[in-house]
């Protein structure tokens, strides 16, 4: 019986091979099919309100922004492109800025279980705030937006990054810390070359985390403050121009997950078949 | 080839190399509030009763017991990675209270660091204890110790690339390059399958002849200990283990393992250590199903 399944079986995946991936792809592109023509079928026979776009109109809209990401007629008229420099910068920075902070706090506190004990507190407090409560603050401090968005990605970049430095740090298999003892090796020898290394997958998971979150919260800040991305979703929309905005969140959604791909990369990188 | 240590220079062959005088070992038992809170409370663990043991330069000895009798809790203490409750350690009389590169490790789980290469991995040992070393008298060292091990044409690996049997050679390599006194081998071939474990116990035998250190190696094998030691320690279940009975090895030297049953003496040995071993793994089962 089996035999004969086997047998019956083997010309046909022959004439059709289709791993998983290449059927997912498929399935992939007729979901999007579907979705677009119910779309503009919806538009079509005016089943949702007038001021939602057609399918076609969005796409030959978002075709418009991308041909030409670059152009800049002041402020308020600029290409998705400086529009997007704008947001990166910001968030590359801040997230820089927060990182510069998480790493070495979170070996430390990894590396010393009284700092670790004093420092909790204040972690376990401020983690759970909403970013975008810190943005007052900042206006209040910096009395500037371009600083103020800087102060918000750079405090919401912090959290993960630490947490996960921390557990990185205090969790490193002891076995590698004690053939570091069998040798005398030095306590900072230990560290740079044991158990940083041997945290470094769970420290890019927590940089990984917390840019992601950083571009979660900049297009929110920005919708608050000025400039980037935030800022054209919010203006567009003031503009009732739907289809820019609709442009803005793919593009957004494009380019975190370009930058989460990065540092997937990193992180297998730096894992070497380790457990992450 | 090494800096000769101050501690080297003086060896006095009529003294023991290594000596345990009433080492004993209790784990303390868990007892807090909390504990007690949530009925997980445990009795303090006396592992190891009273051990002495000398053990004279340039010897083979392996230690041999039921499982979970106290083995590598002695072989922590004579590398200084846990402290005995009772008694002292001395290597050429001096007593040791921390882990140090005159004792080379090899671990059972290998515990190689796995973003370092195979030759990574051996620099790091080198570098540590040596920091002084010239660059060319150190690649040499690694590649001398890479050769001796067999891994030639695999220095630019990572452990995750590397089988078993492979990765205890880098083990041994590491321990080895770092030029100890002593060499302390937890099981280091008890993951392995059989015909890896046989080939690397052959190594294990010409890398002796060669290096003659003082080696204390930790088994479960029978015929592991009769075709490497000179001496072979055996243990008595716990707790509060205790040293049984220490038997000489006299076969001549290089061993070959198909030859090992013709030594005279070799089967009243092992029938010895059968004996020994499976009454007192018996004591073990039948206390543990009487919990
Ligand atoms: N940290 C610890 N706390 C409490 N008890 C411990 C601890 N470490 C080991 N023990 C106990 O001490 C005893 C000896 O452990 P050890 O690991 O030295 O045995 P072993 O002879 O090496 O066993 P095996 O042959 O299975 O490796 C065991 O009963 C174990 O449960
Ligand atoms: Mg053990």
């Amino acid at each position: 019986m089996t035999h004969d399944v086997l047998q019956s079986a083997r010309p046909r995946t022959k004439a059709l091979t289709l791993n998983s991936n290449q059927r997912a792809l498929i399935l992939f592109v007729v979901i999007l099919l579907v979705f677009l023509g119910l779309w503009e079928l919806g538009t079509k026979l005016k089943l949702f309100l007038p001021i939602m776009p057609s399918a076609s109109q969005t796409i030959s809209d978002f075709w418009f922004w991308i041909s030409d990401p670059f152009f800049d007629n002041g402020p308020n008229d600029q290409g998705i492109g400086l529009l997007l420099m704008t947001s990166l910068r910001r968030v590359l920075t801040g997230f820089l800025l927060g990182s510069a902070i998480a790493i070495p706090l979170g070996i430390l506190i990894g590396l010393s279980e009284v700092v670790s004990k004093a420092v909790d507190p204040f972690i376990q407090i401020l983690r759970p705030v909403s970013p975008l409560a810190w943005l007052p603050l900042g206006l209040a401090l910096m009395r500037d937006s371009e600083k103020t968005a800087l102060f918000v990605i750079a405090i919401t970049s912090i959290w993960p990054t630490l947490i996960n430095t921390k557990f990185g740090v205090s969790n490193v298999d002891p076995t590698y810390i004690n053939v570091a003892r069998t040798l005398g090796a030095s306590r900072w020898r230990t560290i740079t070359k044991v158990i940083l290394p041997a945290a470094a997958p769970h420290i890019v998971a927590g940089l990984r985390i917390s840019l992601g979150i950083a571009w979660l919260v900049i297009v929110a800040a920005e919708i608050l403050l000025s400039g980037g991305i935030g800022y054209f979703v919010w203006n567009e929309w003031n503009n009732l121009k739907i289809t820019s905005v609709i442009t803005a969140i793919l593009i957004v959604g494009l380019v975190g997950l370009v930058m989460d791909r990065v540092f997937g990369l990193l992180q297998h990188w730096v894992s070497f078949g380790q457990r992450s | 080839m090494y800096d000769s240590k101050p501690m080297v220079s003086s060896i006095n062959t009529s003294v023991a190399h290594l000596s345990l005088h009433n080492v004993s070992k209790v784990f303390p038992g868990r007892s807090s509030l909390l504990d007690r809170v949530l009925r997980r409370t445990s009795k303090e663990f006396v592992a190891l009763g009273n051990i002495d043991l000398d053990v004279a330069p340039n010897t083979f000895v392996s230690i041999i017991g039921p499982s979970g009798c106290g083995k590598s809790t002695l072989l922590n203490i004579i590398a200084g990675l846990s402290q005995p409750t009772t008694g002292s350690v001395t290597i050429h009389g001096q007593s040791v209270t921390a882990p140090g590169p005159d004792r080379g490790v090899v671990f059972q789980n290998y515990a190689l660091m796995p973003w370092m290469t195979v030759a990574e991995n051996i620099q790091f040992a080198v570098e540590t204890v040596y920091p002084m070393m010239a660059i060319a008298e150190r690649k040499a060292i690694i590649q001398d110790y890479i050769a001796l091990v067999g891994l030639r044409g695999a220095e630019a690996k990572h452990p995750h690339e590397l089988s078993g049997g492979m990765k205890q050679r880098v083990g041994i390599a590491r321990a080895l390059a770092i030029n100890p006194q002593i060499l302390l081998m937890d099981e280091p071939f008890g993951a392995l399958d059989a015909l890896t474990r046989g080939f690397l116990q052959d190594e294990i035998e010409r890398i002796w002849e060669q290096e003659r250190k003082t080696v204390l190696l930790i088994t479960h094998s029978i015929e592991e200990a009769l075709l490497l030691s000179d001496q072979i320690v055996m243990m008595t279940r716990g707790p509060a283990a205790q040293i049984a009975q220490v038997l000489d090895v006299p076969f001549p030297r290089p061993r070959k393992r198909e030859e090992l049953d013709q030594y005279p003496g070799y089967h009243a040995l092992k029938t010895a250590m059968e004996q020994h071993l499976s009454y007192e793994t018996r004591a073990v089962e039948e206390s543990r199903v009487r919990k």
